[in-house]
């Protein structure tokens, strides 16, 4: 285990984070100057707006969805596949849930139970649609998934209509699924006093999945033959490893957690799937997996990272300074975040080369080529 | 006749063409591994010069040198006397250097003329191509050289011949007096390599300067007017084709300045471990990549496989440990008929891959050395309990190997990709020689391999063999095939061709058979017969005791291998 606490290699690996996210600010900062805000008075009212006990629950509740959501790209990313269809897949799988849990009568446990598994089930099966073709057609997963998106906000919109899936909502304009009842609800958890407002229940779900995203990958077998595939498929195909099932279990498990990115919001707030329910979380995971490197605990510092921004900018408009500002660091962050890693990467490649070649007291030239004389 | 390292020769030029290309003192390192080594080359203006050697030899990075695709660390590059530095493709181009690459670079949905002028688009006023002219030059060099090049053809209508010579018209189009031919011929059948020969000839007799980059030494020996011989990264020699032979060109290609890998006593048993019939594989188009193979390995036993690289040698490991199907054909290990099995089902019933290239089949380069230790077994033990990795006996087994092979590395947890390629194979070896298999598929198991680690292998493979582990071994290094094989076949388009006695033949002998160049032998070692070397075998008694064949490895050779009579 030296290896993996390695101070240095731990220090490496935050260099990239933290360099990318100065040169973010330093963007920011570039723009509001340029803008004629005051980048000081700015970031002062983001941080105190963030330190009021509603914000930060407002901040951990975000950053539970997103955690879900960059857990599901990041299982993709781990074998090459880029599934950016967690959006449509997590909406669908939202809906379905819904619809079910606000119809069936079962005791209250067993029901939120069944709306979980009804979720996962959902978003696998409408990304493994996506492995499948990849898989036994060759269709680039980029492609499909982006299709599947506009494919479900289609079904979506057939589906959440007056006499089909939804009902109309009582005292509004809006329509959504029947709600759930009260007995297949997950209260708030009373993290943060005097917040006024609880925690998601379902953060716990949340937990699960990166504890579990992190056995599977680091402790089985299966892990194992994910990332040798994602690292080299011909070195795995040479180990034995069956690529094409493979690509459809990674976006079978990929779609199942993408399933879960709406629950919190649905089992622990509005219990229903009406019009205005959450999307795009499924592309802010994309970043979010980008950002903490597809690391179970690295997605979870992007995770608050990016909910911080997301909420603490609310204030933002209410001073004048346009809170778009944020999604310009936002951008930024992702871009030179990208280009970090890949030189950090690189240079941990060539260092430790060098200090192999050190360690071992060889000259920069090994033996392989030094034969020419005759034994 | 050449055997052992050779300098390199200093062979009166045939004319006194004045020298169109010089390379001198080219270096090239790559982290852990140098590529190229004081490579010195002169190409006269006219004519063609051909550089042979071994895959990984370095003819490769050596021609992105040229090419301008890579900057040498060391050395100098003069065209016509002038001293260039080419650090991009463009600069190459300008110096009138072209490159037609063995994977040719068209675009298939564009026309002939479409992708000739593709980057180099003549313009009209207003910046519209002009087509019409480029169409003229087309033709015109098309029919200057004989190259037959329709301008209006849609390139993905046309053969791979034609295609080569599109390509070769377009590094014309784009003034190129200095044509580097990247491996032109590996994808041409007889006739059309007959044609590509035609055009070069008219090349070169208008001027043109050819290098020709090949290891079929038969068509070498036809078109070149001079060989440089590359191997390992050096220069080795270079040699007239009217001195030598395609097996002498061999043996200074793949070397025998090494100990030979003496096998020992036999210990081959009569049980049969691999038993593979009529074992066919065929590509996406249907074409026959090996046909009706049929092979027997017994415990102990080493199989050697000797053949020029693509004769299907690949395809036949490859069949064996369940990475590609088989069309049709039956494989028993063990007595389990193991037909149509994966690879993960092959390799957890006892066969150990030893892959031709390690960096792409062997190993996972940014892994630590432990999870690569786990690769191709990460279902057994010590790797592995039910679904759970066992990282503490994956840990201690890969601490394990690192000291039973001498892998040289200070821990097992720095990555694949920072150890040398020696110690890099030695964890190979070791990893696959784990478990206790019963067939090991070795494919190339000392390329790339400094001296050290290759006895080191060997040592291991004999080692295994004797207790009964029964080996297909796949090289291209005649020394360590003759040298650890109990039996040699000879493997040409796909087939077994011959068999040869490994205690008997001579590199030569296999040399040309492999090529199947039997005919063309000119140095006296091979029987002009259509298959040498079974011949030499139903005849052991032509080499007579007392009078050893006359290529002995470690004999020290002469330093002109076309001085030899």
């Amino acid at each position: 285990m030296k290896g993996r606490l390695d101070p240095r290699r731990i220090g490496l690996s935050l260099v990239a984070p933290v360099l990318a996210l100065v040169f973010a600010a330093v963007i920011a900062v570039v723009v509001l100057v340029v803008s004629g805000y005051s980048p000081k008075s700015t970031i002062t009212q983001m941080l105190d707006y963030s330190a009021q006990p509603r914000t930060q629950v407002l901040i951990i509740n975000t950053a539970t969805y997103y955690y879900l959501s960059a857990v599901a790209v990041a299982i993709g990313f781990k074998m090459n596949l880029f599934n950016i269809g967690v959006d449509g897949q997590y909406r669908l799988a939202a809906l379905v849930a819904a619809a079910v849990g606000g119809n069936v009568a079962l005791p209250g446990p067993v029901n939120i139970v069944l709306m979980i598994l009804v979720a996962m089930a959902v978003g696998a099966m409408w990304s493994g649609i996506a492995g499948v073709l990849r898989a036994w057609r060759g269709v680039s997963e980029v492609i499909s998934t982006i299709m599947l998106n506009a494919i479900s906000t289609a079904i979506i919109a057939y589906l959440l209509r007056p006499g089909r899936l939804a009902v109309q909502t009582q005292g509004s304009n809006n329509i959504g699924t029947k709600p759930i009842p009260e007995s297949g609800r997950v209260g708030g958890i009373s993290l943060i006093p005097d917040a006024g407002m609880k925690v998601f229940g379902l953060i716990v779900v949340a937990v699960l999945v990166g504890v579990g995203y992190s056995v599977l990958l680091n402790r089985t077998v299966f892990g194992f033959d994910l990332r040798a595939t994602g690292g080299s498929q011909t070195a795995a195909v040479a180990s034995g490893v069956d690529v094409k099932r493979m690509l459809v279990v990674a976006m079978l498990l990929s779609g199942a957690v993408a399933g879960l990115v709406g629950m919190p919001q649905l089992i622990g707030q509005s219990y229903s799937y009406s019009l205005d329910f959450p999307t795009g979380l499924g592309f802010t995971g994309i970043a979010i997996a980008l950002l903490g490197r597809n690391h179970p605990v690295g997605i979870a510092f992007g995770a608050l990272l990016w909910a911080f921004l997301d909420q603490s900018s609310q204030i933002l408009d209410l001073e004048g300074v346009p809170k778009e500002i944020v999604t310009i660091i936002q951008g930024a962050t992702v871009l030179s975040v990208v280009i970090a890693y890949e030189l950090v990467r690189r240079y941990r490649l060539v260092a430790e080369q060098r200090n192999v070649g050190k360690a071992l007291g060889e000259t920069a030239e090994p033996p392989a080529v030094t034969t020419g004389a005759p034994a | 006749m050449p055997a052992a390292a050779t300098q390199t020769g200093t062979e009166p030029a045939p004319g006194a063409a004045p020298i169109a290309v010089q390379l001198q003192g080219i270096t090239k390192r790559f982290p852990g591994v140098v590529a190229n080594r004081d490579i010195n080359i002169a190409v006269r203006g006219g004519t063609v010069h051909a550089i042979v050697g071994e895959n990984g030899a370095g003819k490769s990075t050596l021609m992105k040198i040229l090419y301008g695709m890579q900057r040498p660390d060391e050395g100098t590059i003069s065209v016509d006397g002038t001293e260039l530095t080419l650090s991009t493709p463009a600069d190459a181009i300008a110096a009138g250097i072209g490159m037609v690459h063995q994977h040719f670079m068209l675009a298939d949905n564009f026309t002939v003329l479409e992708n000739v002028v593709l980057g180099s688009e003549p313009r009209r006023a207003g910046g519209r191509i002009d087509f019409d002219t480029a169409r003229d030059r087309i033709h015109r060099i098309s029919e200057s050289y004989g190259l037959d090049v329709r301008p209006d053809a849609l390139v993905a209508d046309l053969g791979v011949g034609d295609r080569q010579r599109v390509e070769i018209l377009k590094v014309l189009y784009r003034g190129a007096r200095i044509l580097i031919l990247d491996e032109p011929t590996a994808v041409l059948v007889p006739q059309e390599v007959h044609r590509l020969f035609g055009a070069i000839q008219e090349l070169t007799g208008e001027g043109f300067t050819v290098i020709f980059i090949s290891h079929h030494l038969d068509e070498v020996l036809e078109i070149a007017d001079e060989i440089t011989v590359i191997r390992r990264g050096e220069t080795v020699a270079t040699v007239l084709p009217k001195d030598v032979t395609a097996a002498q060109l061999a043996e200074l290609m793949v070397g025998s300045e090494l100990p030979s890998p003496q096998t020992g006593v036999a210990t081959v048993t009569d049980r049969v471990v691999l038993q593979g019939r009529g074992l066919t594989v065929r590509d996406a188009d249907g074409r026959d990549l090996i046909s009706d193979v049929d092979l027997t390995i017994h415990a102990g036993e080493v199989l050697g496989i000797a053949g020029v690289e693509g004769n299907g040698q690949t395809q036949l490991v490859e069949a064996v440990v369940g990475m590609v199907p088989l069309a049709s054909g039956q494989l028993e290990l063990d007595g389990t008929d193991i037909t149509g099995w994966g690879t993960r089902r092959c390799r957890e019933e006892g066969i150990g891959f030893i892959p031709e290239d390690r960096g792409r089949h062997g190993l996972l380069l940014e892994a630590p050395l432990w999870e690569n230790r786990m690769l191709g077994h990460q279902t057994e033990r010590p790797n592995s309990r039910g679904i759970w990795v066992d990282r503490k006996g994956a840990r201690a087994d890969t601490e394990r190997i690192v000291a039973a092979y001498d892998v040289r590395t200070p821990s097992i947890d720095v990555t694949a990709n920072s150890l040398s390629g020696g110690n890099q194979q030695k964890l190979i070896v070791g990893r696959e020689m784990s478990g206790s298999p019963k067939l090991l598929v070795a494919a190339h198991p000392t390329r790339g391999v400094d001296v050290g680690a290759q006895a080191a292998i060997w040592d291991h493979i004999r080692r295994a063999r004797r207790d009964g582990l029964a080996v297909l071994l796949v090289s291209a290094d005649l020394d360590e095939l003759i040298g650890l094989s109990d039996t040699i076949k000879v493997m040409l388009r796909g087939r077994l061709v011959a068999d040869a006695d490994p205690g008997t033949v001579t590199p030569e002998q296999l040399g040309s058979a492999m090529t199947g160049a039997a005919a063309a032998g000119r140095g006296g070692a091979s029987a002009p017969m259509p298959d040498p070397v079974a011949q030499d075998r139903a005849a052991p008694a032509a080499d007579p005791p007392g009078s050893p064949p006359i290529d002995v490895p470690n004999q020290p050779g002469s330093d002109h291998p076309g001085e030899q009579p």
